[in-house]
């Protein structure tokens, strides 16, 4: 359960950021943060989608 | 009650998703994959218990276990293959949903082949 709340506190922070930097003028750094912000959750979620995988293979015998 | 937990996750998630998706779009989409993980991570229990008692029942009925393997791994080829193309659908990439879903069916068509030809085999021997 807290895997969605972190995500989206993650998704909302980035989100605000973008938008105060944006409108502060510095637009490469809005970019950043939006591109920092999307590999963190790239990858708590691919370990995720990899630990799903993992149990299926148990499941039905792969 | 699993269910009610399940489905108050999945509104849940679905709001947060809802106030992601304006600003940033690829993190909604990430959210409702985490979320549907989640949501299969609840059933797990509940599954292997199915499968544990299919595969005594199978022992016990002495069916050839080739079989039995072969038909969980249909199953959960083809899960894997409707979870991926369904996220492709949501991020609206309907195509690749479609050539997964594609390649789904033609590694289950391979996985039936020897089952069909056992099939097959038996038929012949019983027609003289």
């Amino acid at each position: 359960m807290d895997l969605i709340l972190r995500i989206a506190g993650i998704g909302i922070i980035v989100a605000i950021l973008h938008l105060v930097l944006s409108k502060s003028g510095r637009e490469e750094q809005a970019m950043m943060v939006s591109l920092v912000g999307v590999v963190v959750v790239l990858m708590i979620v691919a370990r995720e989608i990899y630990k799903l995988f993992e149990t299926v293979k148990d499941l039905f015998s792969f | 009650m699993e269910i009610v937990q399940i489905t108050a996750l999945g509104i849940i998630a679905a709001v947060l998703i809802v106030v992601i998706k304006a600003q940033r779009p690829e993190l909604a989409l990430l959210a409702s994959i985490a979320a549907g993980i989640l949501i299969f991570s609840f059933i797990i229990g509940k599954l292997s218990a199915v499968l544990s008692m299919l595969d005594n029942y199978s022992k016990k009925i002495n069916i050839d276990s080739i079989y039995i393997t072969t038909l969980l791994k249909i199953i959960g080829i083809a899960y894997i293959a409707e979870f991926g193309s369904e996220i492709c659908k949501d991020a609206g990439e309907s195509a690749i949903a479609s050539k997964i879903e594609l390649a789904g069916k033609v590694i289950i068509v391979f996985l039936a082949v020897p089952i069909v030809v056992s099939l097959l085999e038996l038929i012949l021997r019983i027609i003289p």
